[in-house]
């Protein structure tokens, strides 16, 4: 053990190997032998779940399963070493030039590691074969920050933070954050709380005077004292006016201050959604995201403005009648007090499967608003294929989780408020049967029972309400879970902690060496591309073969997994994620118009552009004389999906809303495919004029739409596989000249058979395509 | 549905890679072996594919192919899909995501981290797929048929 932290400390690169297989090894390495890395595979030959290590010298490559049994392969200069991964299984397989000798699996938990793992491999073979040492292990460095990464870790411990916290069931207290700013009114309210149920106190105190010293001596013979009376009865009348006064003070300024925490919430909430990147809104459903920014947020709210309101009054409210109570009569009190530790029991074991529940009803509720939000824009292909039923029956089915949900928290719930009800009234009883027994013996009057009796059914009433809130706090606790769920999510295009601004981007795209995994699947690999500032580039290859991902790794919609991306020799992750996306304009299959007016969509990336602006980007765009065409001009409303708009018209507003950003870097995503030829011809007039004297990156499924770029690039299944203009493409014969010819075949099809292909594809797309006229 | 016999062949080299000779006696190497229904039927719809991903051969059931090819798709497939079904929940760290979770499979016990609840997701027939961070993807076969501790502990994140 000495001897091995020893040679750690001389080069700190050196992994340190965990027992047991320290152990297990050393009868396998010799003295001077030291270990170069190591690797724990956690699967076996079957795929099982097991424990086993893998350990490479300067010498040797060892195994070391589970048992401690070691197998080893001295290193011969023909060996290799290949790392491959499919659907979460990571493999390694060592072979020489004539035959496989061994495959080891993991999942994908382990890849960086095994990757790392082969990468030194390659090292120390690269060093063997040329008869050297094998140096230490290069430093890696952060891609955010440029520090060199610690050996043996992927993560940057200056960049990332602990994002693994789960959530703690104190959840509501986190409210605070957004309470803070409201501090004074918090305080102002609270005083007002207390003076308020101060004042509602008052009356029972004053009903003991009244027995004692009015009614009783009249009972027994007295005059009643007329100037007493008033006094008391005044008193009754005042701590009631008082008490109405403060208490509408007091709720005004707690509903005031909590409707405002409710918007801030809600606001910020909005606000990180929008920061995080394309992948997590891959993951999530609408309608659930919506749920939980709309209604529970509102249910937050209203828990803090009436039900956490009332709450404090009970507690205080308990508080002061308990030390009201034991002032008067200690024992009586202490009696009063019984049925509390059996409520506060009842609450205890009630609350767990309130919360549980009500969390269930949070997600099941989530789950009707997503059937919501994915059938309504999907409409279309719903009527289209005459599915109403079915989805009439899916959303049938969503209520009726919710029912079976909600009907077992009523279950719970239902047998819970009875219950405090029949321990207050036991509670009750006791006091009045104690009361009765402590008068026969002259402890107290009646004037103090009768006080005793006002104030408890006050207390108890109190204990009622507050056990009531129990479910109500559970709900709005689900919701502050719900909600900050999604403010914990860190976004994974992080902002850089520091940021490297760009000065006057000239467009030169670098893409290193680029791999991106989506899930357990590897959708790039080991892509390496050279952009230079103007040229124009065309992406092509077969649907799925990573051209659009590469894109959206362009637009950083997503990080990359392995290799950077560099913007004139910047790592685009080290620029802030808007000042870098002001740079790039980009142009998709499907243009998106927002709600407003063909002028605000136009201006939608500058909202500052004037007029003559807009214009001008519109005539460059060949949109000008189609929007003048429309009733209103400019000025005309184009609706959620732009109904009213063709594709075509669509797809130009688009373009003119990337040529009024004047960006540096234009992607185009298929920008002219969900329309006719004709439109083509219309639009890539635009593009033509968009394009100039920018770096564009474009992606087409029609080749005949990238006549004018200066390289085409073809991707297959996550690599790029050739690269070049046309005509040397053509000439290669290779995998361009295939896609080519294809297509060249189904051009010439659509000549020969012009009646029947028109119909063909509109009956493709029916569902995809937007047609303004289907309604 | 009578389907022809077998009109190719497979072998493995010493790589451990599988080779496809057609009928016309063209050899493809590299090839894959891919189930189509890997989760619901995943002994029908075999389909192996060249190295560049055309289907060269469709294996409507496995019972259709002779001992030696069935065993060596067997082999291959027994090496390639990976989802372990979950035969017992035994704990959960957090019912709040992202919570670890502690559970015996049908490849042995392991350990995951759950990312949030909606990589649970809900296949037909009370089946349950759930992705880990990593996304490697768990099983549950059948919902009812789990013991009642897992049932309870799932319910929290369904």
């Amino acid at each position: 053990m000495l001897t091995n932290t020893m040679a750690t400390a001389d080069t700190a690169s050196t992994p340190l190997l965990p027992d047991p297989w320290h152990t297990y090894l050393q009868s396998a390495l010799a003295p001077d032998e030291s270990i170069e890395a190591w690797l724990t595979l956690d699967l076996d030959d079957t795929l099982r779940f097991s424990d086993s290590v893998l350990v490479l010298t300067g010498r040797q490559l060892i195994a070391c399963a589970t048992d401690g049994q070691i197998a080893a392969w001295p290193l011969d200069a023909t060996f290799e070493l290949h790392a491959h991964d499919h659907a979460g299984v990571g493999s390694l397989t060592l072979q020489d030039d004539t035959a496989r000798r061994a495959i080891w699996r993991f999942t994908l938990t382990q890849n960086p590691a095994a990757l790392r793992f082969s990468r030194r491999f390659d090292q120390v073979l690269d060093a063997l074969r040329e008869g050297r040492e094998a140096g230490p292990v290069p430093a890696v460095l952060c891609a955010q920050c440029q520090a060199p990464l610690p050996p043996d870790e992927d993560d940057c411990p200056a960049c990332s933070g602990s994002i693994d916290q789960p959530p703690s069931t104190w959840t509501l207290f986190r409210l605070w954050r957004f309470a803070r700013p409201y501090k004074g009114q918090l305080l102002l309210g609270f005083l007002l709380t207390l003076a308020a149920t101060g004042a509602t106190l008052v009356p029972p105190y004053l009903t003991m005077p009244l027995m004692d010293n009015v009614l009783i001596p009249y009972q027994n013979g007295q005059q009643i004292d007329t100037s007493l009376v008033v006094l008391y009865l005044g008193g009754l009348l005042g701590s009631a006016v008082v008490a109405w006064g403060l208490g509408w003070a007091r709720t005004y300024i707690l509903a005031l201050f909590s409707e405002r925490i409710g918007a801030d919430l809600r606001t910020t909430t909005y606000d990180h959604l929008l920061r995080q990147s394309l992948e997590y809104f891959g993951n999530k459903r609408t309608g659930d995201l919506m749920a939980r920014i709309s209604s529970e947020t509102d249910r937050i709210c209203v828990f803090l403005s009436l039900h956490a309101l009332d709450f404090a009054t009970d507690v205080l409210m308990i508080i002061m009648t308990a030390i009201i109570l034991a002032s008067i009569n200690p024992w009586l009190a202490l009696v009063t007090l019984v049925p509390l530790p059996f409520i506060a029991w009842l609450i205890h074991l009630v609350r767990d499967r309130l919360r549980t529940g009500f969390d269930k009803t949070g997600r099941v509720w989530g789950e009707i608003t997503s059937v919501l939000a994915d059938t309504i824009p999907g409409i279309r292909v719903v009527k289209a294929f005459a599915q109403e039923k079915r989805e009439s029956q899916r959303f049938r089915e969503a209520n009726r989780v919710n029912l079976e949900a909600n009907d077992k928290l009523n279950r719970v719930w239902s047998v819970f408020s009875p219950t405090v009800a029949l321990l207050t009234e036991v509670g009750l009883l006791v006091v009045w049967a104690f009361g009765i027994w402590q008068v026969a013996n002259n402890d107290i009057t009646v004037g103090v029972l009768t006080a005793f009796l006002a104030y408890i059914g006050r207390f108890y009433g109190r204990l009622d309400s507050m056990s009531r809130i129990v479910s109500v706090t559970q709900k709005a606790a689900a919701g502050a879970k719900r909600v900050f769920d999604i403010l914990d999510h860190a976004s994974s295009v992080p902002e850089p902690t520091n940021p490297v601004h760009l000065k006057g981007v000239q467009g030169q795209i670098t893409l290193a060496n680029v791999g991106f995994r989506y899930g357990n699947r590897a959708v790039l690999r080991d892509v390496d591309l050279v952009i230079q500032p103007g040229e124009m580039v065309g992406l092509v290859g077969h649907s799925g073969s990573g051209k659009s991902t590469l894109v959206n790794l362009m637009c950083r919609f997503y990080d990359v997994s392995e290799g950077a991306i560099r913007i004139d020799g910047t790592d685009v992750r080290s620029v802030p994620v808007a000042e870098y996306r002001q740079h790039i304009g980009l142009v998709l299959q499907e243009p998106f118009l927002f709600f407003g007016t063909i002028a605000e969509n136009i201006a939608y990336g500058r909202p500052d552009a004037s007029r003559d602006e807009i214009v001008a980007a519109a005539r460059a765009a060949h949109a000008h004389e189609f929007i003048l065409r429309l009733p209103q001009g400019y000025d005309s409303l184009v609706g959620e999906r732009g109904q009213g708009l063709s594709g075509g018209e669509r797809q130009r507003i688009s373009i003119a809303r990337a040529l009024l950003i004047d960006p540096k870097i234009l992607i185009l995503d298929e920008a002219t495919s969900s329309v006719d030829t004709e439109t083509e011809k219309e639009i890539q007039k635009a593009l033509d004029n968009l394009v100039r004297g920018r770096t564009t990156i474009a992606i087409a499924h029609r080749l005949s739409t990238l006549r004018k770029a200066n390289r085409l690039v073809v991707m297959d299944r996550g690599r790029i596989v050739e690269e070049g203009d046309h005509d040397t493409l053509i000439e290669r014969g290779g995998f361009y000249w295939r896609l080519y010819e294809a297509q060249q075949r189904q051009v010439e099809g659509e000549v020969l058979t012009p009646t029947i292909t028109p119909a063909m594809p509109s009956a493709h797309t029916a569902g995809i395509a937007a047609e303004p006229a289907l309604k | 549905m009578t389907t022809p016999a077998m009109d190719f062949t497979l072998t493995r080299d010493a790589f451990g890679h599988l080779s496809l000779t057609d009928a016309a006696g063209e050899r493809h190497d590299h090839v894959q072996v891919v189930r189509a229904f890997p989760i619901a039927a995943p002994d029908e719809g075999i389909s192996v594919l060249s190295a560049e991903g055309h289907e060269l051969a469709w294996i409507t059931h496995l019972n259709q192919t002779d001992p030696a090819t069935r065993q060596l798709i067997d082999e291959t497939l027994a090496a390639r899909d990976f989802m372990p079904v979950l035969k017992r929940l035994k704990s959960v760290s957090s019912f709040a995501t992202p919570s670890t979770w502690d559970v015996d499979t049908d490849r042995g016990p392991t350990r995951f981290v759950l990312r949030g609840e909606e990589n649970i997701r809900r296949l037909p027939d009370e089946m349950l797929m759930i992705a880990d961070e990593h996304g490697i993807q768990y099983l549950i076969r059948h919902l009812p048929a789990l013991d009642a501790h897992s049932r309870k502990l799932l319910d929290r994140f369904l």
